[in-house]
């Protein structure tokens, strides 16, 4: 099972190291850094690196790597996903996942790391009962421990984790019953040249937000839950009713929590909201180019679509940009060669253009590679593929909860080929 | 106020202020003093002169400062065991406490505390907790009991802790279930043969109802364990898979991947013609493709997992091509991996889409990705047939962009196409020898020479080609080196009469002038054949090749039914065996899919027919399968009859050779492809071309009466039984057993000949791979007589170790080659690695301890032998008999240590530390050597030695 844990910030120093197991040296790291060394990028650092007596197994997030180390055979996954379990822990309770942050909490971390695992198993990674066991820091509560001597470990056992439904602890109380879900989609896909679509799907989330006291009994039906093919469920959803009725039948957690992931995929259709016209070429002598891009609507569902930014990673051999766009505003980064435009809303109206010199190293040759443009946009009220939440019930309380759906469509991994 | 403070203190005075703050009386004081005391312990520094006055703070109410005291336990109780004590009456006591929380924590901690004298103390508080009322308690208790095992397994074995263990597989608490399986498996790991996890059907469906109820995790260790199950039959296999499927819709990538592998291994004995068959392959998809976005680290251990599946049941994927296709964003690794996974999913209905995308591809920025992008071309045009032409004319497109990496790669794979569709494309050949300048890369060189060199009657120039790539032929690599040369040979046959001339310029060159024993060796082969009879030669040179086939890049088979069992671990990610991993698998055993059973249908491949039992540790000899490439398979190992002429320098040739590894040899030993043992001292460096071998110099022709030495001479070294390497029914009748020992200072084959046949065999001769220790025959291998049928004889070969070295797997694998008058047959054993130690392997006390000392820790490997009953006299003298010296010998506690050292032939220097406790038959070996891969090989030779 997983025996230590090295949390390695950018500078590549070791920030905090714990051990479930024995003590192993920091200079397992080493191996780490070798391949790092290698990676040209941060983000290629392959995830299991093998050294001669340890398994390294890391994910990088938030600028932090997080490195866990093994010694037997353990499945890659279990590790991984349990670090990035860590991760969400720390955000949860710290507001954000940064060295700063871990180290200003330090004892927090250390105890929970503790709680997470014992001896490498994992033993408590709900956030729900880790709050019970370690309290999580507030500025209001440090100031009333300094002066009153008490401490944030809770005093009672965690008594969800006895349960059959460990995620939600007992005795819950709100005034205000409210149970909140966001439908969020994202689209990836990857247009060619000329606009059709190679490859696009949607990977949905319900994520919810469950303030009910008590022990409520929820069940949320869909007007077309045919689209749902392919869901992973949090753990609470009582499997055996989503294959009889395709209803979502659970026992909340207390608090925010990812109720569901769905992915509409490549079998079906998936509608494309925006299109992309481009013309991007450099001149075969000379060192200069042309760029021109519109950004317009295609099947928007008659909602508007905000938040637009386009972001194009340059060749290296361009120097600056000189572009006028016709709505929002453009920035060349000519150290990371990232152009980002920042659009804003498309009125349907009058449809954004960008369009300017690309200015390029003198004397270079032409270069080889076709900029991908990434596309980010936002579509309040709407989620793509279509699916609709057709009612909320709920059982075993006697309260009238406020209950309220929002949709929203994303752009996820969104790339146009030129 | 927060905790970062605790980092800025670098004081001088630190401890000592903390030592006071630590004794105040203030709660609040202590307190903070605790807390400081973790944040130093959490960023490494040592705090460990604080270990009395943190235990004084143990005895407290607050619960916080407890659990604070209790982590800093844990870290340094290891350093302090006799201060540990100190703690144990806090434990025991805590144990007892009425509130749940408290009593887990406690048991928790001890299981924690790594140290000898205390675990005793702890055997009764934690027989109580496993019996506790409390599930909480119930389950930290089962993971207390793997932590104990890992400290002292013989005292949980004695405990009877095992068999309560056991039992809690049936507690009524599903979390209390899934803490004992979990323990259970990762106790069976390190005791490979027990019967710890037996299943049952009884088991089994409890296994099943407490899936359903656990945490995540706990459904991970359930599945994991199921996967080691074999149903009965059809029907029970199906009745699992049907209660394991909803499972794939967890929300947790690891829980779907325990799940799919216990499907894809259980699907297997499902008949193919029953409906459900069709629907679990229509369920398996949706999973494998969520796992596909995710984050990129699960993203990449899922795809190395979904190449091992789509090798297995294609079928599954088929359909999904595009979620592989490539996102200019992704990771570079991730990006390697789709890009195969694409190649395997290739198939006439979606080629078209594929190689748009790969053509895409190769236009990117990443080097690495674009190169691969090029190769995956030539695979699909090796793959599906009748997309060949696209490809070759997409490639074509590649080269004419001119871009460097590009045209190379593409010639790269042109070649393979040619392999797979001789005579078809060479109308491409004119566009590719305009590229000829271009090529810088060795891999790339050879094929273009290996094309030209192939086709040589086509092109008109093909000598001049030939020759201009000839003139700077010492600055070239070997693999350009021996393909110029093959061409040359090649196209000297085709076109005798013009290219005389350069034909005797590169064999000069090759073997007067290079110092590569390989390049030589090939050059006078050559050299022989055109001299001898140029009939023959056209035969060898120029025979039709065989056509490869996409299959070469396939997992064999066998390997890839084993992986299936190992989804979602290391091996999968891998794609090697547990058992090729260096470590934490010391006994893993070889795991099959279980044999389709209740159809009429007959299994898949053989090998699945037989019964599902556990293959026996030892392995056969495994005979080596005969290589495509029969040319390459004469060129090295060159076994021929002496020829009487033309063999001008085969004795220099043969000294070099061996001259030349002593140099190299050690460091790819020791630097081997794991890349993780430091290099080796200059010291051992330094002898390489002082010790010039004694190696025969001798012709072939003339030491026919060179006789080695006798057989079986007796000697005090443990001497392993005789194997059978060769069974007859593999080598035409020829039965070849043998042994390995070492005597009066040489190494010795004791090989024993049974001719089975009818036939009368003569003319043996015998040959080495390149091995580790670079062992091969000091003299020729001498019969006597001919061999008669239903004769046997023993011969004894001295063996020197001055032969060509070259890392194997395992590091003592030999691969022989024997030819008699009928064929020539290869196989390989292992030899023990004591054959290895040499007679002054005795260290001086002083450079053992230092020596000892200077090898990282990392290095140092722990074993246990069981069951032996000897004193440490008797093992002294028995392991001295094998060259394995006892420097000193020390009472420690009742235990007696012996310090010995041993040397290889190679120079690598192996020190021991053999624990040995009167009356337990139970010996603890610690092994510490520069290459620690050596240490398990020692480890079964010292067995092997004291259990004989």
């Amino acid at each position: 099972m997983i025996h230590s844990l090295f949390l390695i910030n950018s500078a590549g120093d070791i920030f905090l190291e714990k051990h479930w197991k024995s003590v192993v040296s920091r200079s397992v790291c080493d191996y780490f850094f070798e391949a790092q060394g290698k990676a040209n990028d941060v983000e290629n650092v392959p995830p299991v690196i093998p050294t001669p007596h340890h398994y390294l197994i890391s994910i990088y997030q938030d600028k932090i790597f997080f490195v866990a180390v093994i010694q037997t055979e353990v499945p890659p996954l279990f590790v991984i996903e349990f670090l990035h379990r860590v991760v969400e822990m720390f955000q949860d309770y710290f507001g954000e996942c940064s060295e700063a942050a871990i180290k200003e909490n330090v004892v927090t971390v250390y105890e929970l790391l503790e709680e997470m695992l014992d001896n490498g198993f994992p033993l408590a990674t709900e956030s729900n009962i880790l709050k019970e066991l370690i309290r999580p820091p507030t500025i209001l509560r440090s100031v009333v421990n300094s002066i009153t001597g008490s401490s944030n470990v809770g005093e009672t056992l965690p008594t969800g984790q006895l349960s059959g439904i460990p995620w939600r602890r007992a005795e819950v109380k709100y005034t205000n019953n409210e149970a909140y879900f966001d439908v969020v989609e994202e689209i990836d896909a990857i247009l060619d040249k000329s606009g059709s679509t190679v490859f696009a799907e949607i990977q949905g989330v319900i994520d919810a937000s469950i303030k009910l006291s008590g022990m409520p009994d929820l069940t949320l039906s869909f007007m077309n839950p045919r689209l749902l093919d392919d869901v992973s469920f949090h753990p609470c959803v009582r499997f055996k009713r989503w294959e009889s009725e395709r209803v979502l039948s659970f026992i909340p957690p207390d608090g925010n929590f990812r109720l569901m992931d769905y992915h509409v995929g490549s079998q079906n259709l998936v509608a494309i909201p925006v299109y992309v016209n481009h013309n991007i070429n450099f001149k075969e002598s000379g060192s200069s180019g042309r760029f021109d891009v519109t950004v317009g609507l295609k099947q928007t569902m008659g909602k508007s679509v905000e938040g637009v930014t386009m972001t194009v990673h340059m060749p290296k051999v361009v120097l600056n940009m000189n572009l006028t766009p016709t709505q929002g505003t453009y920035t060349y980064d000519p150290v990371t060669k990232i152009l980002t435009w920042d659009i804003g809303k498309i009125n349907p109206q009058k449809i954004p253009n960008l369009k300017g010199v690309i200015c390029l190293q003198s004397g270079a040759p032409k270069p080889e590679e076709n900029p991908n443009l990434n596309i980010q946009f936002r579509i309040q009220q709407l989620a793509i593929s279509g699916i609709k939440v057709n009612r909320l019930d709920m059982f075993g309380e006697k309260y009238k909860p406020f209950k309220g759906v929002k949709y929203v469509t994303k752009a996820g991994k969104f790339q146009v080929r030129t | 106020m927060t905790d970062s403070k605790y980092f800025t203190t670098t004081k001088k005075g630190e401890i000592f202020e903390l030592k006071a703050e630590l004794n105040s009386d203030k709660k609040e004081k202590k307190k903070e003093a605790v807390k400081k005391v973790i944040a130093s312990m959490t960023v490494g520094k040592d705090v460990s002169a604080l270990f009395p006055d943190v235990v004084n703070c143990m005895q407290t109410d607050n619960l916080e400062l407890k659990k604070l005291v209790y982590l800093y336990l844990m870290n340094y109780a290891k350093s302090q065991p006799d201060m540990a004590i100190m703690a144990v009456n806090t434990f025991v006591k805590d144990c007892e406490d009425p509130n749940p929380l408290i009593r887990a924590l406690a048991v928790r901690t001890m299981g924690c505390i790594r140290v000898d004298k205390i675990t005793e103390y702890l055997c009764e508080p934690l027989r109580k907790c496993l019996k506790d009322e409390d599930p909480y308690v119930r389950k930290t208790a089962a993971v207390c009991v793997a932590k104990l095992h890992d400290i002292n397994a013989q005292l949980v074995e004695d405990q009877g802790f095992l068999d309560t263990l056991k039992d809690l597989i049936s507690d009524s608490n599903p979390m209390v279930v899934a803490n004992a399986v979990a323990a259970l498996s990762e106790i069976a790991e390190s005791h490979p043969n027990s019967n710890l996890l037996d299943l049952n059907p009884q088991s089994i469906n409890k296994l099943l109802t407490a899936l359903n109820e656990c945490t995540e995790w706990g459904q991970i260790f359930i599945l994991d364990c199921l996967a080691n199950y074999t149903p009965r039959d059809d029907r029970e296999s199906q009745s699992i898979c049907e209660r394991v499927t909803p499972r794939l819709s967890h929300a947790n990538s690891a829980v779907v991947l325990s799940a799919v592998k216990v499907l894809m291994k259980f699907m297997e004995m499902l008949p193919k013609d029953l409906d459900y068959y069709g629907t679990l392959l229509k369920k398996l998809a949706p999973p494998l493709v969520t796992l596909l976005s995710a984050e990129p680290e699960l993203q990449y251990v899922a795809l190395r997992n979904i190449n091992l599946i789509v090798q297995k049941r294609p079928e599954i994927l088929k359909h999904e091509m595009k979620v592989f296709f490539v996102k200019y964003n992704d990771p570079i690794y991730v990006k390697l991996e789709k890009l195969d996974i694409m190649i395997r999913l290739a198939s006439q209905a979606n080629i078209a889409q594929v190689l748009a995308e790969l053509k895409e591809y190769a236009t990117e920025v990443d080097v690495d990705f674009v190169r691969k992008a090029v190769r995956a071309i030539g695979r699909c045009a090796i793959k599906v047939e009748q997309s060949a032409e696209r490809c070759v004319s997409t490639l074509l497109d590649l080269i004419q962009t001119k871009v460097n990496y590009v045209v190379q790669e593409a010639i790269v794979v042109i070649k393979d196409i040619f392999r797979k569709y001789p005579n078809k494309y060479e109308s491409v050949i004119a566009t590719l020898c305009e590229n000829l300048d271009s090529l810088d890369e060795p891999e790339a060189r050879a094929a273009m020479i290996w094309i030209v060199g192939e086709y040589a009657e086509r092109i008109d120039n093909a000598d001049e080609l030939l020759e201009s790539f000839l003139e700077g032929f010492h600055d070239e690599s070997t693999q350009v080196q021996l393909q110029l040369l093959t061409a040359i040979v090649k196209l000297f046959l085709k076109k005798p009469t013009e290219t005389q001339e350069l034909v005797q310029q590169v064999l000069s060159l090759a073997t007067q002038d290079s110092d590569n024993p390989d390049l030589r060796d090939r050059g006078y082969i050559y050299w022989r054949l055109l001299s001898t009879d140029p009939v023959a030669a056209k035969e060898v040179v120029l025979a039709e090749k065989p056509l490869i086939s996409e299959e070469t890049d396939l997992i064999e088979p066998t390997l890839l039914d084993e992986l299936i069992c190992h989804i979602g671990t290391l091996a999968s990610v891998y794609h090697k065996p547990p058992n090729a991993f260096v470590e934490g698998s010391r006994g893993v055993q070889h795991k099959r899919l279980p044999p389709r059973t209740g159809s009429n249908e007959s299994p898949e491949s053989p090998e699945l027919a037989q019964p599902a039992a556990a293959q026996p540790a030892d392995q056969p000899p495994a005979v080596i399968p005969s290589q495509g490439d029969l040319l390459g398979d004469l060129l090295n190992l060159d076994l021929g009859p002496p020829t009487s002429g033309g063999t001008p320098a085969i004795t220099s040739a043969m000294q070099m050779g061996a001259m030349d590894l002593l140099g190299g040899g050690l460091d790819s030993l020791l630097g081997g492809d794991l890349g993780g043992s430091p290099a080796i001292g200059a010291g051992s460096r330094s002898c390489s071309y002082a010790v010039l071998p004694q190696c025969p110099s001798r012709g072939w022709s003339r030491d026919l009466f060179d006789l080695g030495s006798g057989v079986g001479m007796p000697a005090g070294s443990y001497v392993v039984p005789k194997t059978v390497w060769l069974p007859a029914m593999k080598a035409k009748g020829l039965e070849i057993s043998g042994t390995f020992a070492r005597r009066m200072g040489t190494i010795q084959m004791d090989v024993t000949f049974t001719n089975k046949a009818m036939q009368i065999m003569t003319d043996f001769a015998i040959q080495f791979n390149r091995n580790s220790f670079g062992l091969s025959p000091a003299a020729p291998l001498q019969l006597a007589t001919p061999l008669s049928p239903n004769q046997t004889i023993e011969v004894s070969l001295p063996l020197s170790t001055v032969g060509p070295v070259m890392k194997m797997d395992p590091l003592n694998n030999l691969q022989v080659a024997v030819k008699n008058n009928i064929d020539v047959f290869y196989f390989s054993s292992l030899y023990p690695i004591n054959i290895l130690f040499v007679e002054d392997g005795k260290m001086e006390r002083q450079v053992f301890l230092a020596t000892w000392k200077d090898i990282p820790s990392d290095n140092e490997a722990q074993f246990q032998i069981k069951d032996c009953h000897l004193n440490s006299d008797a093992v002294s003298n028995k392991l001295q008999s094998n060259n394995i010296f006892t420097i000193a010998k020390r009472n420690v506690e009742g235990q007696d240590m012996l310090y010995q050292s041993m040397k290889l032939t190679n120079g690598i220097w192996i020190l021991a530390e053999l624990r040995i406790q009167p009356g337990s038959p139970n010996f603890t070996l610690s092994l510490k050597c520069r290459a620690p891969e050596i240490s398990q090989f020692v480890l079964q030779s010292y067995e092997a030695m004291l259990k004989n």
